[in-house]
C-alpha cells in the first residue's frame, strides 16, 4: 500500500476512514448514519486485513516477520514495523474488538458522533501501532499518543465526573511516561540506536539495567495497572462510555503487559530477576486486595474494573516467573481478558442504555425479563471466574503453574484469587440477574436487541472456543517465548560467570 | 461407543438449552431423557466388556487441549474398570432422575432449562470420570460444580436458593484451591499431568523430600494432601461440608442425582483414581481416614435431630461419604468404590422417595407435619423401607456388604495405621446413629397419626419451639418455593383437608428400579468388587502396593467385630422405635432435658455461624477498609488527589479547565519527541 507493507496498511487504514468522515458535512441524521457506517466498515476492513497478516504469519518461527523499514528523519531515526508471535495476538485482538466498539456506540452516542468515530479510528491506528512498532521512538509515539483520543473519549463523551477521571489518568500516565522517555534516551546513548531488534541483543551493565528497568516499570505498571497505582482505572472506567471501557480494559491495559514482555524482560534480564520479588509482591497484593475491594462495590463498572486489576495481577506474576508456562499463560490471559472483560463491559452497557444507572442495587431479577442476556452474562461471568472450558481458565492455570515453579508461596497466595473471584463475580450476578423483579422501572425492560445479539454472540462463541481449543493463540507465542526464556537464562548465566572472576579477584 | 456415552448428554444439553424455548417442554424432556437412556445402555455394555470381559484399558485421544513447554494436556477418554463402574453409576442414576423429573417437575414453567442443566451435569460428570489427566479431571470437576450451582439456584426467585448456590460454588472453590495446587506440585515433580506418566513416576518419588511453602516435606504426602483438599470440598467432608445441607434448596431430583449419588462421590473417585499416588503417602492416607471418620460421626450426630426430610438424608449422605473415605484411607480403594456404587442406588432411592413424599404433600418438607402416610402412598413407603434397610446395613441388602466391610477394614488396619482405630470406633457408633435417624424418618413420616399442621402454625413441641433457632432451616421448611406456590394455588394453602396422593408411574418406576439395585447390588457385585474376583475385575485400575493386604485382613477380624455393626444397627432402630412409636413424646423429653446438646446438634455444631464470623464478615470488612481507606484515603489522598489539587491551582490560571489536560499532555509529549530528535541530530553528527 503506497509502497508500504501490509502492517503499515493495518496501522494506517483507519486514518482513511477518518478522512472520509472528515469530508462528511452537516449534522443531519443521514450524515451521522453515514459516519457510523463509515467507521464500522473501516474497522471491519482493517480486521479482515489483519486476518491476512495472520494468514501470512509463520507461527513456528520466533523471528520478527513482515518487517518493513524506512529511513525517517535522515540520521538514524527509522520507521520500522514488524510482528512476532508475542505481538500478533494483540494486533488481532485490537482489530477484532474495534467493530464491536463501533456497534456498541451505535445508539448510545447522541452528540458529536463524527468526532467520536474519528477518535476511535485514530485510537485504533495508535493501538495497532504500539504492537507493531519495532523502533523505540516509534513505540513511544504510539504508546503515549494513544492516550490523547482516550482522554477525549472520556472527557467529552464520559459521565458526570469525567473531569476528575481524566485528571487522574493524566497525572498517573504523565509521571510514568516521562520516566520512560528518560530511559529511552539513556538507552539510545548506550546502544547508539533505537531499533528494537538491535536493542534486544544489547547488554547493559547491571546497575544501569536496574535504573532503566525501573523507569520502564513506572510507565508499564501504571498502564497495567498494578497496585498501588491502579486507582485511576476504576474512575476512568466508570466515566468512560461503554466502548471506551471496552477498549480501556481490552487493549490499553494490555500495553503494559506487552511492554514488560517486549522491553523489561528481554532487555534487562538481571534487573528483572532482581526486581521479580517486588513484582510478585505487588501482584499478590493486587489479586487479594482488589478482589476484596471488588466484593464491596456498588457500581457494576467499578466492580469489573477492580476485577480487571486482579486479573492483571495474574499477568504480571506470570510474566516475571520467566517460565514458558508463566509467560505464555500471561499472554493468553491478556487476550482472554481482552475478550471477557470487554464483553462484560458491553453487558453493563446493555442495561445502562436501558436504565441509565450502573448501580447494582437498581437491578435484580433481570432473568425473568431478559433470559438471553442472563445466559450471555453467565458465560462471561464464568469466564471471569476462570471456569475450565472458558478462555479464562487456560491463562490463569498456566500463570499459576509458572508461579508454582518460581515460588510456591506466590502460587499459594495467588491461587486464593480463584476463590475470591468466584465470590465477587457470583455475588454480582446474583444481585443483578437472580431474584424477583421488585422495581417497577424494571418491569418493562427488554431483552437483547438483534444488534446486541450480534455483538455478544461472537464473543460468547470465542470465549468457549478458546477455552476448549486455545492452541490457536498459544501456538504463535510458543517459539518466541521459548527463545525469550532461553535468552533470559543465558543472559543471567553470563552475568553470573562474569561476576564470578571479579569476586574471586577481590578475594 | 465411549464417545457416544459422554457426548450424547452434551447433545441433549445443547438441544434443550438452545432450542428448548422453541420446541417446548415435552420434546426437550423426551430428547434429553432418551439420549441418556442410550448412554445407559452403552455404559452397561462397556461395564460388562471391561469388568467381566477381556477388553483392554483403552484411551482414545480426542485432541490436544493446550500445550505450553513441557506441559501437555490432551482431551482423552480413559476407559478402564474404575471408569466403567462410574459410567454405570452416573448414567443409570442420571437417566432415572431424568425420567423421574418428568413427573416431579410437571408443574414447573422452565422445564427445558431444568433438563438442559441435568444433561449438562451428566456430561461434566462423565468428562470427570473418563479423564486421562489431572487437568481434564479438573475440567469435569469444575463443570459439575457449575451445574450444581445452576441447579441449586434453579428457583432463582428464592433468596435462600441463590445463597445456597453461591455457597456451594465458593466452598467447592476452596477445595479446588487445594486441588489446583496439588496439580501444580504433581507437575513440578513428574513434569506431566497425564495419569500414565504420573503413575509410572510415583513409586520413584516415595520418600522424596521437597522444599515447598517454606518447609522441607515429603513430596508425595504434600501432593496427596493438597489433592485431597479438593476431594474434601467436592465430597462435603468435615470442615468443607457446610454447603451440602444448604444445597437441598435445589429441586429434589437434583439432590438425588448430584448431592447423593454422583457429584459428591467425585472426591472418592479422585482418591481411588490416584491410588498409585496415595499408596506412596501413608501419612496422607491416615489423614483421609481421620477426616472420613470424623465426617461419618459428625454428620450422623447432626442427622439425629433434623426435621426437614431432605436435610436428614443430606446429612446421611455426608456421613456415608465419610465411610467411603475411611475405606480409601485404610488402603481399601475398592471398598470405598464399592460403597460408592451401592450407596448410589439406595441414597438416590431415598432421595427420590423423599421427593415422592414431598410431591404427595404438596411440597411440604417438614417431617413434623407428616405422619401416617404409609397407606396413602404405599409404593413410596415400601421403596423408602428398602432404602432404609440398605442404608442401615440390614443383612443381605447392598449397604450391609459395603459398609460392614469398611468397618471391618478399619479394625484390621488398626494394626498399622494410627487413625484407623479412631475410625473404627467412630464409624461403629455412627452405625447406630444412622439406624436411629433413618428409622426416625420412616416413623415420623409414614407411621403414627397424621398431624398436618398448616404452614406457619407452630406445633407445641420442644422440637418446633426451637425451630426459630435454626435460622436457615426454618426458612427452607416454611418458605414456599414458586413451584409449590402454583401447587398451593391449585389445592388450597392448607393441606389438611387434602388426601396425599401417590405419585405417577413415571416417578414410581425409577423408585422400583433403584429398589432392586438397593436390594441386590451388594450380593451380586461383592465378589468382583472386594472379594475373590478382585484381580480379574479391576485389572489394575486400582493400585495397591505389594504389602497392602487390607482386603484379606478384613476377613480375619473375629466374630465380635463382624457382628458389632449389626448389633449397633438393631440398637439404633429399637431406640427410634421406642421414641417415636412405642412412647411418642420421649424425643421431646430428651431434647428438653439436654437443651444445650440439642441446640448444638440442631444448629449443626454452629459451623455456619463460625464461618460467617471468621471468613465472610472479615472479607467484606477488609474489602471496605481497602476501598475507602486504602484506595480512597491513602493512595488517592497522597497521590493524584493531593497533586491534582496543586495542579488545578496552576492550570486554572493558564488554560480553560476542560481541554487543559489534553493540550497540556500533548504538549509535554511533543517536547519529549523534540528532545529525542535533538539527541538524534546531535548523535548523528558525532
Amino acid at each position: 500500500m503506497f509502497g508500504f507493507g501490509i502492517l503499515s496498511g493495518v496501522v494506517f487504514l483507519p486514518l482513511v476512514g477518518v478522512i472520509f468522515i472528515l469530508i462528511l458535512r452537516g449534522e443531519d441524521e443521514a450524515t451521522l448514519r453515514n459516519a457510523r457506517w463509515a467507521a464500522l466498515s473501516t474497522t471491519i476492513i482493517v480486521f479482515l486485513l489483519s486476518l491476512v497478516v495472520w494468514a501470512r504469519f509463520d507461527p513456528s518461527s520466533a523471528a520478527f516477520q513482515l518487517v518493513e523499514e524506512k529511513n525517517w528523519f535522515g540520521a538514524g531515526l527509522i520507521y520500522k514495523m514488524g510482528v512476532d508471535g508475542m505481538s500478533l495476538p494483540f494486533v488481532i485482538l485490537t482489530t477484532f474488538l474495534m467493530p464491536f466498539c463501533i456497534l456498541a456506540s451505535w445508539e448510545s452516542i447522541t452528540y458529536r458522533v463524527k468526532e467520536y468515530m474519528i477518535a476511535f479510528l485514530v485510537l485504533e491506528t495508535l493501538m495497532v501501532g504500539v504492537f507493531c512498532a519495532l523502533d523505540l521512538v516509534l513505540f513511544y509515539l504510539f504508546f503515549e499518543g494513544g492516550l490523547i483520543p482516550m482522554f477525549l473519549i472520556i472527557g467529552v463523551w464520559g459521565g458526570k465526573r469525567r473531569i476528575y477521571a481524566s485528571f487522574k489518568f493524566f497525572l498517573y500516565t504523565l509521571l510514568g511516561s516521562l520516566l520512560m522517555l528518560v530511559a529511552i534516551m539513556a538507552m539510545y546513548v548506550q546502544a547508539g540506536t533505537t531499533d528494537i531488534t538491535v536493542l534486544l541483543h544489547t547488554n547493559y551493565p547491571v546497575t544501569m539495567q536496574k535504573w532503566l528497568w525501573f523507569a520502564f516499570f513506572a510507565s508499564f505498571a501504571v498502564k497495567m495497572p498494578m497496585w498501588p497505582v491502579h486507582t485511576w482505572l476504576p474512575d476512568a472506567h466508570v466515566e468512560a462510555p461503554t466502548a471506551g471501557s471496552v477498549i480501556l480494559a481490552g487493549i490499553l491495559l494490555k500495553m503494559g503487559g506487552y511492554g514488560f514482555l517486549r522491553f523489561s524482560l528481554p532487555m534487562f534480564p538481571d534487573a528483572s530477576t532482581y526486581f521479580a520479588p517486588l513484582v510478585y509482591a505487588l501482584s499478590i497484593i493486587a489479586i487479594i486486595y482488589t478482589s476484596l475491594v471488588a466484593l464491596v462495590q456498588e457500581d457494576m463498572k467499578k466492580l469489573i474494573a477492580y476485577s480487571s486489576v486482579a486479573h492483571m495481577g495474574f499477568v504480571t506474576m506470570g510474566l516475571f516467573t520467566m517460565t514458558e508456562q508463566g509467560v505464555q499463560g500471561a499472554i493468553f490471559l491478556m487476550i482472554s481478558h481482552g475478550l471477557v472483560s470487554g464483553a462484560l463491559f458491553l453487558c453493563v452497557g446493555v442495561v445502562y442504555d436501558r436504565m441509565h444507572t450502573r448501580e447494582i442495587a437498581a437491578y435484580g431479577g433481570l432473568v425473568q425479563r431478559m433470559p438471553l442476556y442472563a445466559v450471555a452474562f453467565m458465560i462471561f461471568t464464568m469466564a471471569n471466574v476462570g471456569l475450565p472450558g472458558t478462555s479464562g481458565f487456560v491463562g490463569e492455570f498456566l500463570t499459576l503453574v509458572g508461579a508454582f515453579q518460581a515460588n510456591t508461596w506466590v502460587a499459594f497466595f495467588a491461587t486464593t484469587g480463584v476463590i475470591l473471584s468466584a465470590c465477587y463475580a457470583l455475588y454480582l450476578y446474583r444481585r443483578i440477574i437472580f431474584g424477583v423483579i421488585e422495581k417497577p422501572s424494571l418491569q418493562g425492560i427488554l431483552d437483547l436487541s438483534p444488534r446486541e445479539v450480534a455483538i455478544l454472540a461472537p464473543l460468547v462463541l470465542l470465549t468457549i472456543y478458546y477455552g476448549v481449543r486455545p492452541q490457536q493463540v498459544l501456538d504463535p507465542t510458543a517459539a518466541p517465548v521459548e527463545q525469550l526464556v532461553k535468552n533470559f537464562e543465558a543472559a543471567l548465566s553470563t552475568t553470573r560467570t562474569a561476576a564470578l572472576p571479579t569476586t574471586q579477584a577481590q578475594r | 461407543m465411549i464417545v457416544a456415552i459422554v457426548f450424547l448428554p452434551l447433545l441433549g444439553f445443547l438441544i434443550a438449552g438452545l432450542f428448548g424455548r422453541f420446541i417446548g417442554a415435552r420434546p426437550s424432556e423426551a430428547v434429553t431423557t432418551s439420549l441418556l437412556f442410550v448412554s445407559v445402555l452403552f455404559s452397561w455394555i462397556i461395564f460388562l466388556q471391561v469388568g467381566f470381559g477381556t477388553a483392554e484399558t483403552n484411551v482414545p485421544v480426542l485432541g490436544n487441549w493446550f500445550t505450553s513447554g513441557t506441559l501437555k494436556v490432551d482431551w482423552a477418554l480413559r476407559v478402564d474398570t474404575l471408569t466403567a463402574v462410574m459410567l454405570v453409576v452416573v448414567t443409570t442414576v442420571s437417566a432415572l432422575v431424568h425420567l423421574y423429573s418428568i413427573g416431579y417437575m410437571h408443574e414447573d414453567p422452565s422445564r427445558p432449562r431444568f433438563f438442559a442443566y441435568l444433561s449438562l451435569f451428566t456430561f461434566a460428570m462423565l468428562m470427570l470420570v473418563t479423564a486421562d489427566n489431572l487437568v481434564q479431571m479438573f475440567f469435569g470437576w469444575e463443570g459439575v460444580g457449575l451445574a450444581s450451582y445452576l441447579l441449586i439456584g434453579f428457583w432463582y426467585e428464592k433468596p435462600s436458593a441463590n445463597a445456597a448456590a453461591i455457597k456451594a460454588f465458593v466452598v467447592n472453590r476452596v477445595g479446588d484451591f487445594g486441588f489446583a495446587l496439588g496439580i501444580f506440585l504433581v507437575f513440578v515433580l513428574t513434569n506431566s499431568v497425564a495419569f500414565e506418566t504420573i503413575f509410572a513416576a510415583a513409586p520413584g518419588l516415595a520418600g522424596k523430600q521437597i522444599h515447598v511453602f517454606g518447609i522441607n516435606a515429603d513430596a508425595m504426602t504434600i501432593a496427596c494432601l493438597l489433592l485431597f483438599m479438593g476431594a474434601m470440598g467436592k465430597s462435603a467432608q468435615f470442615l468443607l461440608h457446610t454447603w451440602l445441607p444448604d444445597a437441598m434448596e435445589g429441586p429434589t431430583p437434583v439432590s438425588a442425582l448430584i448431592h447423593a449419588a454422583t457429584m459428591v462421590t467425585a472426591g472418592v473417585f479422585m482418591v481411588a483414581r490416584l491410588s498409585p499416588l496415595f499408596e506412596q503417602a501413608p501419612e496422607a492416607l491416615a489423614f483421609v481416614t481421620f477426616i472420613g471418620a470424623t465426617t461419618a460421626f459428625f454428620a450422623a450426630t447432626v442427622g439425629l435431630v433434623q426435621n426437614d426430610i431432605k436435610r436428614v438424608i443430606a446429612y446421611s449422605t455426608c456421613s456415608q461419604l465419610g465411610y467411603m473415605f475411611v475405606g480409601l484411607g485404610v488402603g481399601g480403594y475398592s471398598l470405598g468404590i464399592f460403597h460408592l456404587f451401592t450407596h448410589a442406588f439406595f441414597k438416590a432411592l431415598l432421595f427420590l422417595g423423599a421427593g415422592s413424599v414431598i410431591h404427595a404433600m404438596h411440597h411440604e418438607q417438614d417431617m413434623r407435619r407428616m405422619g401416617g402416610l404409609r397407606k396413602d402412598i404405599p409404593i413410596t413407603f415400601w421403596a423408602m423401607i428398602v432404602g432404609t434397610l440398605a442404608l442401615t446395613g440390614f443383612p443381605l441388602t447392598a449397604g450391609n456388604f459395603s459398609k460392614d466391610a469398611i468397618i471391618d477394614a478399619a479394625f484390621a488396619a488398626g494394626a498399622h495405621q494410627s487413625t484407623a482405630v479412631y475410625a473404627f470406633i467412630l464409624t461403629t457408633i455412627a452405625v447406630a446413629f444412622t439406624s436411629f435417624y433413618s428409622w426416625r424418618l420412616i416413623f415420623m413420616t409414614f407411621f403414627g397419626e397424621r398431624h398436618l399442621v398448616p404452614a406457619g402454625h407452630e406445633a407445641p413441641s420442644a422440637e418446633t419451639s426451637d425451630a426459630a433457632q435454626q435460622h436457615d432451616e426454618g426458612k427452607s421448611a416454611r418458605a414456599s418455593d414458586p413451584h409449590s406456590a402454583h401447587a398451593h394455588d391449585d389445592h388450597g394453602h392448607d393441606a389438611r383437608g387434602h388426601v396425599p396422593h401417590e405419585s405417577p408411574w413415571v416417578m414410581l418406576i425409577p423408585l422400583i428400579v433403584l429398589s432392586i439395585g438397593a436390594l441386590f447390588a451388594g450380593i451380586v457385585f461383592a465378589g468382583p468388587f472386594i472379594g475373590h474376583g478382585y484381580e480379574e475385575f479391576w485389572k489394575g485400575s486400582l493400585y495397591q502396593s505389594p504389602n497392602n493386604h487390607i482386603l484379606h485382613e478384613l476377613h480375619d477380624v473375629g466374630i465380635i467385630v463382624e457382628y458389632l455393626p449389626l448389633l449397633m444397627m438393631a440398637g439404633g432402630a429399637l431406640v427410634a422405635w421406642y421414641m417415636y412409636i412405642r412412647a411418642p413424646g420421649t424425643a421431646d423429653a430428651v431434647a428438653r432435658t439436654n437443651p444445650l446438646l440439642y441446640r448444638f446438634l440442631l444448629n449443626k455444631w454452629y459451623f455456619d455461624e463460625l464461618y460467617d464470623l471468621i471468613f465472610v464478615r472479615p472479607a467484606f470488612w477488609l474489602g471496605r477498609l481497602f476501598w475507602r481507606g486504602g484506595d480512597g484515603r491513602i493512595i488517592d489522598g497522597l497521590g493524584p488527589d493531593g497533586v491534582a489539587a496543586r495542579v488545578i491551582d496552576v492550570t486554572n490560571r493558564v488554560v480553560r479547565l476542560q481541554t487543559g489536560y489534553v493540550y497540556h499532555y500533548a504538549f509535554a509529549m511533543l517536547i519529549g519527541v523534540a528532545v529525542i530528535i535533538t539527541w538524534y541530530l546531535v548523535g548523528g553528527h558525532r
